[in-house]
């Protein structure tokens, strides 16, 4: 972990794509500005973040703006996590992907199914991904299941007990 | 001391001993023939003397009658080559119930098949996801009729824990036979399933479950 103050360093650094930075039980995390993501995480990859761990989707509902998207960078040579948080509206998700592979060098080639995933789960569109269908749902499932205003569904159980409840409903 | 070797081979072969073309084995042969024919051997053969209601009670008490129906679902019953598919957890049960304790092969179910053409049951252990729905429909279709089809644990049956957007339960798609419930059933539940599937097809092909749900002429191929 870089500790609080290795934090605000690495916030300086970022300028002003760095809009907040948390620091709580141990865990490092920068609040990041959507657009900027690229940038961020390619600086951040010189700083020795080189391994992106794992990258997820989150609904906040009914906070706004509402999705956001994590990025959990690791240091190997020091054993040494960062996240790095985004958040988009629902009207308008867009994300640039960190996936395609850059001339610099910047891209993340892992990132690729888990912003499938985050596109099948979240809806959030990632702008630039080399191959952005869904990834667990059918390509002709409609909605986005993960987010907290999608509708449950499954199946209404009918239970031996309930029987002639239900049967005198159908009447 | 001189060994005296005989060669291998039908008997009257090569060897003075060995009995004669005309000896006691072509004797038991022309015997077996005659009683075929319903001639006396020896006071053997006692129905060669019965006639009328005797012979009848006599034919009755020694030969079995069946419908050709009734043989094939017998035979069927008795072989099922169920598809070797899991879905989740409880094809774990499955292979349990393959296994020794419970011993699957006691009623001639144990050639899980690989492909579907050469399998006529077909044991959905786990849940099915909405993705996979069309493909088990595939796998389904392509097995050769008569095919059965068990449904096995909470999730395949109703969704169980899994009642939501990702899950479909599997009437949903194709008949199922026989439902067993569990999460996952136990080795024991399942057997239970499968000996209902096996007296389903010998003699109760109904088992009642059309007029619970209404659903008398749906049948597929009555």
């Amino acid at each position: 972990m870089p500790d609080a103050t290795g934090l605000e360093l690495l916030a300086a650094e970022l300028g002003d794509a760095a809009l907040e930075t948390v620091y709580f039980r141990n865990r490092a995390t920068l609040v990041v500005e959507a657009s900027r993501i690229r940038a961020v995480l390619a600086t951040l990859r010189t700083k020795g973040y080189t391994f992106l761990a794992s990258v997820h989707g989150v609904d906040h509902y009914p906070e706004e703006p509402r999705l956001s998207v994590i990025y959990e960078l690791l240091d190997m040579s020091r054993v040494d996590r960062i996240t790095v948080k985004l958040r988009v509206p629902v009207d308008e998700p867009t994300v640039p992907s960190v996936t395609a592979d850059a001339p610099d060098g910047s891209g993340w080639p892992t990132a690729d199914h888990q912003e499938r995933e985050i596109y099948d789960m979240f809806g959030v569109v990632f702008e630039g991904h080399p191959d952005l269908r869904r990834i667990l749902m059918p390509e002709d499932y409609e909605g986005h299941p993960q987010r907290r205003d999608f509708p449950l569904g499954g199946e209404p159980v009918l239970f031996t007990r309930d029987e002639a409840k239900w049967l005198e409903s159908r009447e | 001391m001189e060994v005296k070797r005989e060669p291998l081979g039908p008997a009257g072969q090569g060897s003075p001993n060995a009995p004669l073309a005309d000896g006691p084995l072509r004797v038991q042969r022309l015997n077996a023939e005659q009683l075929l024919r319903g001639g006396e051997i020896e006071g053997r053969n006692q129905s060669a003397h019965l006639k009328g209601t005797e012979l009848e009670q006599y034919v009755q008490e020694r030969v079995l009658t069946t419908t050709l129906d009734s043989a094939v679902a017998w035979a069927r019953s008795n072989s099922f080559f169920p598809l070797a598919f899991g879905l989740a957890c409880c094809a774990m049960e499955t292979f349990q119930t393959a296994g020794p304790r419970m011993d699957i092969a006691r009623f001639g179910f144990e050639a899980f098949r690989a492909s579907p053409r050469q399998a006529d049951l077909i044991i959905l252990a786990g849940r099915v996801s909405i993705k996979m729905a069309p493909i088990i429909r595939r796998l389904y279709d392509q097995m050769l009729e008569p095919k059965w089809a068990i449904s096995m644990g909470a999730c395949c049956s109703s969704m169980g824990v899994f009642n939501n957007y990702a899950l479909v339960p599997s009437d949903k798609f194709m008949p199922i036979d026989v439902h067993v419930p569990g999460c996952p059933p136990r080795p024991e539940a399942l057997m239970h399933g499968v000996l209902k599937l096996r007296k389903l097809v010998q003699d109760d092909p109904d088992m009642g479950w059309r007029e619970r749900y209404e659903a008398v002429g749906t049948e597929e191929s009555p």
